[in-house]
């Protein structure tokens, strides 16, 4: 695919994203007219890039969808469910044809475009009940001198007030030469010859002229040509064009194309036709020297210079141009200033790229970690030193790497509204969805991996989740069900919660479904916990009837070998009738982490930095029991020599790291503490994948292997180790 | 390791040539070969971390330039005693392909032999039983200079899957309510 039509697709597909969103949002009740207008903002941008890249199916599918906005936007329809609706259809339709172009094909296919043509159709019937286009004939033009409606300037026709300077008749010039050379460029539709101006009989001077002309005047002539007709009495006449209504949208149009380059706004309105040169500095010294009065005035009574007044509203002011255009033409100058300081702010960078970055520094620390240790065996006092300044800025340049892949999860979530949305408008509930913790950061690839299995746990929490209204408000809930999306980091790990308030999960109807499976055998004791995730065990479903949505017994366990693959777990706790909680423990990223090196005989192995709580030695423990006293309170350890059967004698003196996971506090007894040290996560090879209790590998500064240690696995592989010990001697 | 520099001048492997290159390695009196266009290279055993809860045939990894390389040892592999490490003992860095990728392990011999030609034609298929290992781990029985060798079929061998399942049952269903794990097919 070219260059160009990727960079197309890329910003296309952002615009679609925000125009998806701000629908969503209006659909909620959010009738800010920033929201509209960002709206068609972002239909409009679509339409234009699709132009440029002579996409013009592209091009005129969006015509249709930014048409009904624009009515959206004027208040000439109502926003309803349909309406947005069919709106959300469109944004699908345009994702449809962006995939397409994605894929390298400039041309809708048959398929899409018959249903091009279905949601087109769609889209029309609102546009049609709305208030039919206004006639293109001529109004009639009224003699009111001060045209501050719009109205007129709607029509097809241009739209001419002049009022001829008195003394325009003594420098030799004849009024009607200049309207009979105007006939020249086009028609005169309709004249109104006004008078107003025609002091009493007695005071008039026979040499002076008075008069004025409102003109409709019909051409395909351009602004400036109109009023070059009017160039010689230029100085001497008062004269306002406003172009006609079809023009409008033309110059609309123009300011929307005009190259993005910071222009003031002045020069906007002339590049795009609607203003000429001359207009724009009278209008430019009419704004200076009501700026110095006012300065003048404000100095003289002591008050601030005021602002001045805006160039758009003088120009409106003097009649030369349109409202709307100056609207637009400020929104232009707005959108590049946007532009222009979100450029600033952001590079794409190929994603590839940023992983080579990471795997260098993942190569520099390990190599700053040997010549660290290095430079401590050498006994150099000056090498030490600067090999600690080097490993000083390797952690910052670590931190840095990282922290670029780490993106916010909140863009995985608002994915979701239209999810939520439309899920509970085809299960006929009313579910709202509440997200928090949307900037909780995590790396990049793992956010890309989460989508999936969130979307299966949100469905679901709809489908098998929330009750239908009647049941809820029976049981004294309210009838609108709720399903939140929650974020936020906890000791070295992220947890993401998809929390509903629906039923809650059946324990029997689990256990019965389970025995009926063969998944458990009958008569064996499970806790509810235990009975609970069952869930995620393949092959099963305890929905009574297969939806469409959910129910095909293919989801939990996907969602839990999706989640064990980035190295995460994911439990389920519910209560019945209030609800069921799904909390997903990811950890933070892939690549690097801190850790503190343990030592047992003369292996190594790597704990996590996030997890350690505190270390302290072991002392005074009989062997009978695996707890200590930490300051009142029971702490339960592990042995790591007895648990990982490590050959040889534990030392006089071993050493225990507390660490948290979760809700656990456990302790490690090791030999040795050997102190922090970054460590680059090296995943161990797939023969491996079924080890419990070892997260990975790293490479330390002598070159040896260590292992990292999965805290939260590890003391549940205690948990089970003690309690078969223990029930092998109950039986 | 002097039997390498016996080593002919790599000469380019063609698709047309018959004859195959194998490297030969002794393990417990016995040689056997191995393909070698998967070989991809012979280091010195040494500096090797331990994997705690593994079953006796997974050595443990080592670092292999960065990479961490998981290490077998073929002997326990085949249902033999752990091999014993010894002056010449090597490790053989095989490179396997499978739908899962490209992955590096190493294996664990008591000496590196040669590499050799066998023609197509001096390799006999492998016998019922007899070698004391398993049949399907065997590619064919190659002759060279009236003796056998016994090529190996390293995907069979170094199956992941298999030595995966091998490890789940060394940690002894750790983790698992054993029952849960019955309907995992």
């Amino acid at each position: 695919m070219d260059e160009i039509y990727s960079v197309y697709a890329q910003e296309a597909r952002e615009q679609l994203t925000e125009l998806e969103g701000g629908l969503l949002r209006m659909e909620q009740g959010d009738r800010n007219p920033e929201t509209i207008n960002a709206i068609f903002r972002s239909a409009h941008t679509i339409k234009g890039a699709s132009g440029v890249v002579e996409l013009t199916h592209i091009e005129k599918f969006t015509h249709i969808l930014e048409n009904l906005l624009d009515k959206l936007r004027n208040n000439e329809i109502e926003v309803s469910s349909d309406l947005i609706t069919a709106l959300l259809g469109g944004c699908d339709h345009l994702d449809a044809l962006l995939i397409r172009v994605e894929e390298g094909h400039l041309d809708a296919d048959d398929g899409l475009q018959a249903s091009g043509a279905a949601v087109a159709e769609g889209l029309r019937r609102f546009t049609e009940d709305g208030e039919p286009e206004q006639p293109a004939l001529p109004e009639a033009t009224s003699a009111d001198v001060e045209r501050d409606d719009s109205g007129t300037a709607m029509t097809d026709c241009w739209h001419i007030s002049v009022r001829f300077g008195q003394n325009v008749l003594r420098n030799g010039m004849d009024p009607i030469a200049f309207l009979r050379y105007l006939l020249s460029l086009g028609e005169i539709v309709h004249m109104t010859t006004l008078p107003d101006a025609m002091p009493e009989a007695d005071a008039m001077d026979a040499e002076a002229c008075y008069l004025g002309f409102e003109i409709n005047f019909r051409s395909h002539a351009d602004k400036a040509a109109i009023e070059r007709v009017f160039d010689f009495v230029r100085d001497d006449c008062d004269l306002h064009i406003l172009p006609p209504n079809s023009k409008l949208s033309d110059y609309l149009e123009l300011i929307d194309a005009l190259p993005e380059e910071s222009l003031r706004l002045g020069e906007i309105l002339v590049r795009s036709g609607a203003v000429t040169r001359e207009e724009l500095d009278e209008g430019l010294s009419y704004q200076k020297t009501s700026e110095t009065l006012a300065a003048r005035v404000a100095e003289e009574e002591g008050l601030p210079p005021p602002s001045p007044q805006p160039l758009g509203e003088i120009l409106v002011k003097q009649h030369v141009v349109q409202p709307e255009i100056v609207e637009a033409a400020a929104a232009k100058q707005k959108q590049v200033a946007d532009k222009k300081t979100s450029e600033a702010r952001l590079i794409r960078v190929q994603a590839d790229k940023l992983d080579h970055l990471i795997d260098l520094v993942g190569e520099l620390v390990i190599a700053g970690a040997s010549a660290n240790l290095l430079a401590q065996k050498s006994g150099m006092a000056t090498l030490v030193e600067a090999t600690s300044i080097v490993s000083g800025l390797v952690e910052n340049i670590r931190d840095s790497a990282l922290q670029l892949r780490m993106v916010q999860i909140g863009e995985t979530f608002n994915r979701f509204h239209r999810v939520v949305r439309d899920v509970s408008k085809e299960l006929g509930k009313d579910i709202e969805l509440v997200i928090s913790g949307a900037d909780t950061e995590l790396d990049k690839s793992v956010v890309e991996k989460i989508g999936d299995p969130l979307m299966h746990l949100v469905r679901n929490a709809m489908d098998h989740g929330i009750e239908s209204a009647e049941v809820r408000e029976a049981q004294g809930k309210p009838g609108q069900g709720r399903v939140a999306l929650n974020a936020y980091h906890d000791s070295g790990s992220i947890v993401i919660e998809v929390v509903d308030d629906g039923g809650g999960l059946n324990r029997e109807r689990i256990l019965n479904k389970a025995i009926e499976k063969g998944i458990v055998q009958p008569g064996q004791s499970l806790s509810d916990h235990e009975i609970h995730n069952l869930i995620f065990e393949a092959g099963f479903s305890t929905a009574d009837k297969v939806t469409n949505l959910s129910g095909r017994g293919v989801g939990m366990d996907v969602v839990k070998k999706n989640i064990q693959a980035l190295r995460g777990t994911v439990e389920v706790t519910t209560e019945a009738g209030k609800g069921s909680r799904f909390v997903i423990r990811l950890p933070l990223t892939l690549a690097i982490i801190d850790g503190f090196l343990v030592g047992v005989d003369k292996s190594s192995y790597v704990i996590p930095l996030d997890m350690v709580v505190e270390c302290l030695e072991l002392q005074g423990i009989s062997e009978e029991h695996n707890y200590l006293n930490l300051r009142g309170e029971v702490l339960p350890f592990v042995r790591l020599r007895e648990l990982f059967e490590i050959a040889g004698e534990p030392p006089a003196r071993e050493n225990v790291v507390v660490v948290r996971s979760g809700t656990l506090k456990a302790g490690i007894v090791v030999d040795v503490l050997q102190g922090e040290f970054q460590t680059v996560i090296k995943p161990l090879a797939a023969i491996f994948r079924n080890l419990r209790g070892i997260g990975g590998s790293t490479i330390l500064g002598t070159g040896d292997v260590a292992l990292i240690l999965d805290v939260q696995a590890l003391t549940q592989l205690a948990v089970n180790t003690e309690e078969r010990a223990t029930s092998a001697n109950r039986f | 390791m002097g039997e390498l520099a016996k080593k002919p001048p790599a000469s380019p492997v063609t698709v047309t040539e018959e004859a195959k290159q194998y490297l030969t390695f002794f393990l417990a009196r016995e040689m056997y070969a191995v393909g070698i266009l998967n070989v991809k290279e012979i280091i010195e055993y040494g500096s090797l971390t331990e994997i705690p809860m593994m079953p006796s045939f997974i050595r443990g990894v080592i670092n292999l330039r960065g990479a961490v390389v998981p290490v077998i040892d073929l002997a326990a592999r085949f249902g033999g005693g752990q091999t014993e490490v010894g002056r010449r003992t090597c490790i053989i860095i095989l490179e396997l392909r499978d739908e899962e990728g490209r992955q590096d392990i190493g294996v664990m011999v008591d000496a590196v032999s040669e590499v050799i030609d066998i023609p197509a034609g001096e390799i006999e298929p492998p016998p019922a039983f007899g070698a004391r290992i398993r049949a399907d781990f065997i590619d064919g029985m190659g002759k060279v200079a009236g003796k056998f060798v016994i090529l190996l079929n390293i995907g069979k061998v170094l199956s992941v899957d298999e030595m995966a399942m091998l490890t789940k049952v060394g940690e002894q269903n750790i983790g698992e309510v054993p029952a849960l794990q019955a309907p995992a097919g």
